[in-house]
């Protein structure tokens, strides 16, 4: 069994149950959601909800099948990794101190990353990237003094 | 015209066509209540909110149009989850509606205020918070549709009383629905003409029905099929009464319970046409043995009962009738007439099955629970419509009644509700006030929802109650002997069992009696031929069981028979 992250995009209806009815049955069916993302389209009364799934093929087309079964779910589509772009954002705070300052801004050279606040011995960062690409900065930055960090689930366009 | 939320949804109910309505009032469907008393809809007041939801059922199973129950706030939404979640198991239509407290108070924990939305959200297909009065038509209507359309279920509306309350201008809507369309599933035309060619190849074929063919109204469509391919039929529990029991291709009901032939068939062919069938584990027994050889075409209208439990060759999305449909415009006038000698071989393999795994059972002293359901059988000649309780005397009746129509056999068969019977026959008796409704009973489980007599009586319900008295909960009783030793803990209720005779007459029913074989037959007939409500109580052998049984976990083809038969 080929078990790897599937990223599936759901359309639904903007309303205030539509996540818990989705959180529902992935926790009544048994599946697992690795993370979850969620906001307006540009249409207000539609919400795209994105979700990274693990699980093997067979599952993931269950998953699928449940979705589109939801009466306020309007359309699930799986998402392919080479048709679509996707990204992940981590806001991460840093201990430093003068010696370790550049390692850490060097250490995230091929990232999109902005420093949002400095001081003397904090740095707080906001990263984002493909999901592998978040793995690897922020493994780097657990080695140079990561203190905390909050991530975001998967966007996808 | 300026009308109520209460106006507006009784107006709504009636524009869906509604004539009768389930429910039990209270403090916050007072409006609603209000209503009703004006309105021509029947109302029909049961004792319980577990008994509004099984008769609403009940009514929907037998007639075929969405069951509509209506209960208060709290108390009154929470006593209908398990009529619901029975509902939501066997695709039943239904819409309820719940009383709420005043949109102000949601979520304050105000007086009989429950979270019914969040409760119900896993057993309804769908569910509705009314926050305006201007949205209440629209979402009646797109309940309706919901219930009824695609693979049914049970729809949930909640009312808070200040919508009910509120005024606005109303104007009857225009015909065209405003409801959500939910996706038509055609099925493909290369599957089926895939599917003609594996039938056609098909050496030793069986056809398995489930409810779907019932909830999709296509027995009709099936007993053509049938006609056209000649091959044998089994049937899940609950798609007992598509086909008819007295036609010779029928082979009953599969699984644990099922027919030695029907399992053996369905163990040994080649070929496994499903219609309407989700493979519930009482079905399949072991699913690594399940119809090994088989290929398997699937038919189902909803696309994650596909593939769920058991992988298929061949899957078609597709409601049954749709797919009958077309199949039996390919088939043509003469359908597989070709084939008649090249199946002989198979179907006197079935015959060979079908003697020496006769269903059967010993008489003795003591009445025979088969016996009376035999005899019942006879005495209806198979043209009643019989609810069941769950355990044994659900088992006994579907394996020895003989169903030919459809929509004749209310039972719960996915979530197994004991309690579920008696109501759902009164449901029954309301949508068929002419025919004969019958509720087969255990005494534990009759006792589950023994205040409908009440409701029964009250509105002149004839429905006859026919308990199988063993003293015991049997079947647990019956899985205590096999598996446990014989321990019973907490099954045996013999003494502690009201006298139902005098239970009957406390609540102006008619009590019959007889623990004597040769009186079975005259005590159904009084009880059948009086005016109204009747319990029946027979005392029966107290440690019978149901056979054939495949233990759980075990293969299809691994029954016991509880008998000497030398197989």
């Amino acid at each position: 069994m080929n078990v790897r992250n599937h990223t599936i995009s759901l359309l639904v209806k903007n309303k205030p149950d539509v996540l818990a009815r989705i959180s529902g049955i992935l926790s009544a069916k048994g599946f697992n959601i690795e993370n979850i993302s969620a906001n307006v389209t540009m249409n207000p009364d539609i919400t795209k909800i994105t979700m990274v799934a693990k699980g093997d093929t067979a599952t993931i087309v269950k998953i699928e099948k449940e979705m589109k079964k939801l009466i306020d779910v309007i359309d699930v589509i799986r998402v392919k990794e080479k048709n679509a772009i996707q990204r992940e954002m981590a806001l991460v705070r840093v201990k430093i101190n003068r010696k370790t300052r550049d390692d850490v801004t060097k250490s995230l050279d091929s990232l999109q990353c902005r420093i949002l606040d400095e001081s003397s011995d904090r740095l707080l960062l906001e990263i984002t990237g493909e999901t592998g690409e978040i793995d690897q900065a922020l493994t780097s930055l657990e080695a140079l003094g990561m203190e905390d960090m909050s991530r975001s689930g998967v966007v996808v366009l | 015209m300026e009308l109520n939320g209460a106006q507006i949804l009784v107006r709504t109910l009636m524009e869906e066509g509604v004539d009768t309505i389930f429910g039990y009032p209270g403090g916050s469907v007072l409006d609603i209540y209000d209503q009703l008393f004006q309105s021509p809809i029947r109302h029909i007041l049961a004792r319980h909110e577990q008994g509004v939801t099984h008769a609403a059922d009940g009514y929907a199973r037998a007639s075929g149009k969405t069951g509509v129950c209506i209960v208060t706030s709290g108390p009154g939404a929470t006593n209908t989850i398990t009529g619901i979640t029975t509902a939501f198991m066997d695709s039943i239509p239904m819409v309820i509606l719940t009383g709420q407290v005043p949109t102000q108070f949601i979520g304050t924990d105000a007086f009989q205020e429950a979270d019914i939305i969040g409760i119900t959200r896993p057993c309804t297909k769908h569910n509705f918070l009314v926050r305006r009065v201007d949205e209440l038509a629209r979402t009646i209507r797109e309940a309706f549709y919901i219930a009824s359309s695609g693979r049914p279920g049970p729809v949930l509306v909640d009312l808070p009383k200040d919508v009910m309350q509120a005024r606005m201008e109303y104007q009857d809507v225009p015909a065209k629905r405003q409801a959500r369309k939910e996706p038509v599933f055609l099925p493909d035309t290369a599957d089926l003409e895939q599917t003609v060619a594996m039938l056609k190849e098909a050496k030793n074929p069986v056809i398995l029905v489930g409810g779907g063919v019932l909830r999709g109204r296509a027995s009709a469509e099936l007993r053509e099929f049938v006609r056209k391919v000649k091959m044998p039929v089994a049937s899940t529990l609950m798609g007992l009464g598509s086909f008819p029991a007295d036609d010779p291709l029928w082979l009953g009901m599969v699984g644990m319970h099922g027919m030695y032939y029907a399992n053996m068939a369905v163990s040994n062919c080649d070929l496994l046409v499903t219609l309407g069938v989700r493979f519930s584990d009482r079905v399949t027994g072991k699913l690594s043995t399940f119809a090994p050889r088989a290929k398997i075409i699937q038919v189902d209208v909803d696309a994650t009962s596909i593939n769920k439990n058991v992988l298929v060759h061949l899957p078609i999305v597709s409601d049954c009738k749709s797919a009958l449909v077309q199949l039996n415009t390919m088939l043509g006038n003469n359908g597989l007439e070709d084939l008649r000698e090249s199946r002989k071989q198979w179907l006197d393999q079935i015959e060979t099955w079908r003697v020496e795994g006769a269903l059967t059972y010993t008489r003795g002293e003591l009445i025979k629970p088969q016996m009376v359901i035999e005899t019942l059988n006879r005495l209806t000649r198979g043209d009643a419509i019989i609810a069941t309780e769950v355990g044994q005397n659900q088992m006994w009746t579907a394996q020895f009644y003989r169903f030919n129509e459809p929509n004749t056999f209310l039972t719960s068969g996915g979530l197994g509700t004991m309690g579920y019977g008696f109501p759902a026959a009164i449901g029954a008796q309301v949508a068929f006030p002419d025919r004969l409704v019958v509720d087969i009973a255990g005494d534990g489980s009759i006792q589950m929802n023994i205040q409908e007599l009440a409701t029964a009586v009250k509105h002149n319900l004839p429905v006859k109650i026919v308990i199988l008295n063993n003293g015991y909960l049997g079947m647990v009783r019956q899985w205590q002997e096999l598996f446990y030793e014989k321990r019973y803990s907490h099954t045996n209720i013999s003494g502690q069992v009201p006298d139902f005779v005098k239970l009957a007459e406390a609540y102006g029913a008619l009590g019959l009696r007889t623990a004597d074989p040769d009186e079975v037959e005259s005590v159904l007939k009084k009880g059948i031929e009086a005016s109204g409500p009747v319990i029946m109580d027979f005392l029966v052998e107290p440690e019978e069981k149901v056979y054939p049984m495949v233990n759980p976990g075990a293969a299809l083809t691994e029954m016991q028979l509880g008998r000497e038969t030398g197989l």
